[in-house]
């Protein structure tokens, strides 16, 4: 483990962006944090997470995929992606870290995505414990611990200083381009730190929120509930939730014909819109309560049954934040069958 | 370079040659801009046909995977690229990806069986790649019998090539009905599931089944009538696709991706599923 002192961190930044480009959490004029490229007098947010969430790094919301020339008959395509370059992520909550191995289970799985596979490949991860989780946080529910060890490198916050550690070759590659910035210290530096977080996170409201009676084999348990209904009843369908999300991965391709040429670009769907299934030949999900059944199971029942368990939530509470009717997967839970003593 | 961005960058693909079959399905035939088949493929599987600027979608298969030299898609018009594709001549060029999705399982639970293949109006499309790998392999199955159910003689798919190659073949049964009697007609005229019931097939075979939703409803009930068993009868789903690989989420069912998983599934997996396709 190593240390720096909290007043040389800009400098640290400096260091790295030197040679690749750097990312981080900055607040914006309203206070909301986002991850922005970091440059000369860009300020590390103090907020527990951002808005939006760093799925973007991999999966960007919208991206060019190829394209086309098209005169006449005649067809050319061009591939027109180009991700070679290194770049760092600082400041990754646990919760969202553990959100790239969800969205790995789907991209990297046979046939692997190339456009996120480079992006993976490329980006380098430092993630940050949380000093001060919050009432909407429930990682613990998928056994996330908010002052575990997590990404390329883990940074844990103290009063005045940063604790960091590699665990990675590629994390280890980041420390020692800040090196001049660091000093060892000993292995259990950030133990103080670490039992803090711990104590505030076994108090918050969500602790004892279970996922047990969810998971693969549910499906006919929680399909026909009837809980449906009142549950999704006063849903939008703005999708908000899903393009918060960290591990929704659902997207759509489209073409955009520039008058000279045709990009053919992908870009976040949501289960929620009645569009995302309709066909000329019909639409399978007919209402809302389809669509809104259809993210929660998805989330608790059909992505598990596909990658061993693992739930499509990191509990980063994101949708408890930003539903504008504040509905949520963990009203959700609860009301199909999570337990949780408030 | 450009290796790496696959699966979701097509080849390109010309149209050599483009057979109106009914009043609004067209079978177009597909090449590489060198004359080849774009790739291999197996027996129900699927392919990405897209027009840039207008758009992409799945089709499946209709040549037989036995035809190396070109790859051949029946498709209705219904919709957007299909629309296009109808209004396009020959020397169009196309983009091509697959092949995508489970195939029907010729090399394994349909060998030494009779085999029964029913379709609904463009459901032929989908089954014909299935007949005639089976055709082509003759001897590893037992009899074949193809119904097939259309609104009138000229929506029927195929025929010229069902009357005058299937029909004429030993162990073959083509049964074929129209949903009314028109002048050009001396047929059977009635409705499909109708027709099971009164033709009343054996339960020694498996069934294939493809069509619209109410078409496969109703034959399915038809086929529970004669005896048939959830095990011995097959289908293929449609749903909306993007990315054809299990990823963009749009064709999920329950744990199940219909563009990889299916389309082809066995009425006892479907029974596993929620109701939602
Ligand atoms: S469902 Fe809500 S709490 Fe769970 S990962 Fe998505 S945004 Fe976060
Ligand atoms: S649950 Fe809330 S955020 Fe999600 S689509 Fe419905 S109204 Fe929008
Ligand atoms: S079409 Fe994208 S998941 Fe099936």
């Amino acid at each position: 483990m190593r240390k720096s002192l909290l007043t040389s961190v800009d400098s640290i930044f400096s260091k790295i962006s030197e040679s690749m480009a750097l990312f981080l959490p900055v607040d914006d004029p309203t206070g909301r944090a986002n991850y922005t490229r970091w440059e000369e007098g860009k300020k590390w947010s103090e907020a527990l997470n951002t808005v939006k969430s760093p799925k973007d790094f991999f999966f960007p919301q919208v991206e060019d995929l190829m394209k086309f020339k098209v005169s006449g008959k005649n067809i050319e395509l061009k591939n027109t992606a180009k991700i070679d370059e290194d770049f760092v992520v600082f400041g990754v909550r646990p919760c969202d870290v553990r959100s790239f191995d969800v969205l790995d289970n789907v991209f990297l799985s046979e046939p692997r995505d190339g456009y996120y596979a480079a992006r993976r490949k490329h980006g380098i991860i430092v993630s940050v414990a949380c000093s001060k989780p919050s009432e909407t946080c429930f990682c613990h529910t998928f056994g996330i611990d908010p002052a575990g060890e997590y990404g390329d490198v883990t940074v844990w916050k103290g009063e005045n200083e940063l604790f960091w550690k590699a665990n990675t070759e590629k994390g280890e590659k980041v420390m020692e381009l800040i090196s001049e910035f660091t000093e060892s210290c000993d292995d259990n530096a950030a133990d103080d730190i670490k039992a803090k977080i711990e104590k505030i996170a076994e108090k918050l409201p969500l602790r004892n929120l279970s996922a047990e009676n969810f998971g693969g084999d549910k499906t006919d348990e929680y399909f026909d509930r009837p809980e449906w209904k009142s549950l999704s009843e006063s849903c939008l369908g703005c999708g908000t939730c899903t393009f918060v999300c960290p591990t929704c991965q659902c997207y759509d391709i489209k073409d955009f014909n520039t008058g000279k040429d045709v990009i053919r670009f992908r870009c976040w769907d949501s289960c929620m819109y009645s569009e995302f299934t309709q066909m000329s030949a019909g639409q399978p999900r007919l209402t809302q309560l389809e669509r809104f059944r259809q993210r929660f199971m998805h989330k608790l029942v059909y992505y598990p049954a596909n990658y061993d368990g693992m739930f499509s939530c990191v509990g980063c509470g994101r949708c408890l934040k930003s539903c504008p009717i504040h509905m949520n997967i963990v009203k959700v839970m609860k009301t199909l069958g999570g337990k949780a003593d408030e | 370079m450009s290796e790496i961005f696959e699966p979701l960058v097509p080849k390109l693909g010309v149209i050599t040659e483009i057979r109106a079959e009914t009043p609004d399905i067209k079978t177009f035939r597909v090449v590489t801009p060198d004359g080849e088949k774009p790739f291999e493929h197996k027996p129900g599987q699927c392919a990405m046909l897209s027009i840039p600027g207008v758009g992409e979608a799945m089709f499946s298969i209709t040549s037989s995977p036995t035809v190396k030299e070109y790859m051949e898609f029946s498709i209705k018009k219904c919709g957007c690229v299909t629309e296009w594709l109808h209004q396009a001549e020959p020397g169009q060029m196309v983009t091509i990806r697959g092949p995508y999705g489970k195939p029907f399982p010729v090399d394994t639970e349909f060998v030494g069986k009779n085999l029964l293949f029913i379709a609904g109006g463009v459901g032929l499309a989908p089954l014909h790649s299935v007949i005639n790998y089976c055709r082509a392999n003759r001897d590893k199955y037992g009899r074949i019998d193809v119904v097939v159910g259309s609104r009138t003689k000229s929506d029927t798919l195929d025929y010229d090539e069902m009357v005058n190659e299937w029909a004429k073949e030993d162990n073959f049964g083509l049964h074929l009905t129209t949903d009314r009697s028109t002048p050009d007609w001396d047929g059977h005229v009635g409705f499909l599931p109708a027709f099971l019931t009164e033709i009343g097939f054996d339960t020694d075979r498996i069934a294939i089944l493809c069509g619209p939703p109410i078409a496969i409803k109703l034959s399915l009930a038809a086929l529970y009538e004669l005896g048939f068993d959830k095990t011995q009868v097959y289908t293929t789903l449609e749903m909306r696709m993007k990315c054809g690989i299990g990823k963009c989420g749009r064709c999920n069912v329950g744990t199940k991706y219909v563009c990889k998983d299916g389309p082809v599934f066995r009425f006892d997996e479907l029974d596993e599923l929620p109701d939602e396709y």
